[in-house]
């Protein structure tokens, strides 16, 4: 994980290559300023704007960002969100982290076992909130309910979903981790007579935390950013209705929110939406590398 | 660093071992349900998906192949389009993106500019960046440029997919000893032969990674190209899914699931077949995010 310095300016190629940037680089800076750059930047502009078409924005200082801050349902989502992102990054990355272990002892049928696990990760989000849905309304209409009656089970159930997606991805990359650590750490611990728990905490644990850091990162980071399955499995249903009229959606999460606030049927300022998605990320971003630094620290040098 | 198969304690007798192999394959068999499910309710009349999920389909509830046939117009629109265009979107995406970001990677590593770097670091940058951030200007962006067809959106995946590209891709590239190349140079190669003939062939490893990554991404993406593209004249599978739980009340549940099952034969073969590769690359994927 450690940053090479490039391969510094003074090579014998470096030269030659002067001429030949566009032909290089061009398509990519071409398209990277089509498809990010341009698009951020006035992402970052619009949200300081109000406006219903581009062409006539108006600069209105921090008036999207007052609205989207006094928003109940922003708020809403962004709680949401948080305790969905924590509760389903603890449960993947224990139950990974579990699964990773046991196929590393060398039973019979690891490599079966393997690839059963990984194989969700290969559906997208889409299908999986509808193959999900399918699953649940089979079992909630049983008791005559449905996943978009009760909150509760949306929650729970869009937790299901997403361990089943991804459990199986950290799960490859705990085993990768498992599987560098050192021998001779292992023999030392054998030989000094180790309880396996004392093995497991003092000994394998330290040395896959560069596993568990990018494990941890992907999923609060994914959490966060949840969509599809979220779209697809109970596109935030059910309501509650407000005091004062209003209806917020129970099972929203915050890119959903900010996509309602886009693009859903009465959305009267796309700049109110453009706030919230810089405040969304600025959180993922600020949170992410919060979360790296936190848990680099705890990484031990080989 | 040496690598082992095999982490076990002398606590891991044969008999748990035993155990934990039963264990795991309960597991897996409840792991495959979902599928499975997928799998039998496509075969069932769409009255009997909801009441009897987990049954398999008897014979009053059987409906055989008419729900397949049935999904083909579902939702006016044929299913074989979606397929199409997802397939034109994912192969061109993946081609542009391997090709243009391996040419860019090794170009940043080896000329080393201003330039270079500030186009790596916001590479870099574009990873963190949630797609919500963009999509409002992207997609208006993307229509002025009329990059709202299929075989033009692979140019908006090249541009917001490129971070994670070029990113493995520079990685890759410091590893290659600047000594073959310059005996490339002294040999009389200018820098496109040096690259097509000598790095590019070195890069294959990385590539299949990335292409592997980028295939993932591409297509099962949803928000992207339903925000960039003409709906009503062009849909992938996803968008496709989506528009039937759109039509509400209306939903053949039985028909749906036939759809879904048609979706996700191909990707389930792409798995088995290309298992290997797929893992190595989350994994090279991963460690380099």
């Amino acid at each position: 994980m450690k940053k090479k310095k490039m391969s510094g300016g003074a090579n014998a190629l470096s030269k030659p290559l002067g001429r030949w940037g566009w032909f290089f680089l061009g398509p990519v800076f071409a398209a990277f300023c089509i498809g990010f750059v341009w698009p951020f930047l006035q992402g970052i502009y619009l949200s300081f704007c109000e406006f219903k078409l581009i062409s006539n924005a108006k600069f209105t200082g921090f008036d999207n960002y007052i609205a989207a801050f006094t928003d109940a349902t922003f708020l809403r989502s962004f709680w949401y969100t948080a305790i969905f992102a924590i509760v389903s990054l603890v449960l993947i990355n224990v139950l990974a982290f579990l699964v990773a272990y046991v196929l590393t002892q060398g039973i019979k049928g690891s490599n079966l076992f393997r690839t059963v696990f990984f194989m969700p990760n290969l559906i997208g989000g889409i299908v999986l909130g509808y193959i999900w849905s399918m699953i649940f309304d089979g079992v909630l209409s049983r008791y005559d309910t449905s996943i978009l009656q009760e909150s509760g089970w949306g929650f729970w159930g869009l937790i299901i979903l997403l361990c089943w997606q991804q459990v199986g991805y950290m799960m490859i990359i705990y085993i990768a981790g498992l599987q560098a650590v050192p021998e001779d750490m292992l023999e030392a611990a054998r030989i000094d007579g180790a309880r396996g728990d004392q093995t497991l905490f003092r000994v394998i644990i330290p040395n896959v935390m560069p596993s568990i850091t990018i494990c941890t990162f992907l999923s609060l980071t994914n959490g966060f950013k949840l969509f599809d399955q979220n779209l697809a499995l109970t596109a935030g249903l059910p309501f509650i209705i407000q005091p004062d009229g209003s209806a917020i959606k129970t099972t929203e999460m915050m890119a959903l929110n900010i996509y309602q606030t886009f693009y859903s049927q009465g959305s009267t300022s796309p700049g109110i939406a453009q706030a919230k998605a810089v405040i969304f990320f600025l959180l993922v971003a600020g949170l992410g590398l919060a979360q790296l630094s936190i848990t680099r620290k705890k990484e031990v040098q080989q | 660093m040496s690598k082992n198969e095999n982490l076990s304690t002398p606590g891991t007798s044969k008999a748990v071992k035993t155990i934990l192999t039963l264990v795991m394959s309960f597991i897996s068999v409840v792991y495959v349900m979902p599928v499975l499910a997928v799998l039998i309710n496509s075969f069932k009349l769409n009255t009997f998906v909801k009441t009897e999920t987990f049954a398999l389909p008897n014979a009053e509830s059987f409906a055989g192949f008419a729900n397949f046939i049935k999904g083909m117009t579902f939702g006016n629109y044929p299913f074989f389009k979606s397929v199409l265009y997802s397939v034109v979107i994912t192969l061109l995406s993946t081609f542009l993106i391997l090709l243009f970001t391996s040419m860019a990677a090794w170009y940043i590593d080896r000329r080393n500019s201003l330039i270079c770097r500030i186009v790596y670091y916001l590479c870099v940058f574009s990873m963190v960046v949630p797609f919500q951030m963009v999509m409002y200007p992207l997609s208006k962006t993307a229509d002025k440029l009329s990059l709202n067809t299929p075989w033009t959106i692979p140019i908006v995946y090249l541009g917001f997919g490129a971070g994670l590209a070029i990113f493995m891709f520079v990685g890759f590239v410091k590893s290659i000893p600047l000594e073959i190349e310059e005996a490339a140079g002294i040999d009389g190669c200018g820098p496109v032969r040096t690259f097509f003939s000598v790095v590019m062939p070195m890069m294959s490893p990385t590539m299949i990674s990335v292409g592997i990554l980028e295939i993932m991404w591409v297509w099962n993406d949803y928000l992207l190209p339903y925000l960039v593209l003409d709906i009503n004249e062009y849909r992938t599978i996803p968008i496709h899914i989506q528009y039937l739980k759109g039509s509400y009340g209306t939903v053949d549940l039985g028909a749906t699931m036939a759809l879904i099952l048609l979706s996700i034969i191909p990707v389930i073969v792409f798995y088995l077949a290309c298992q290997k590769h797929i893992i190595k690359g989350v994994a090279a994927g991963a460690v380099k995010g």
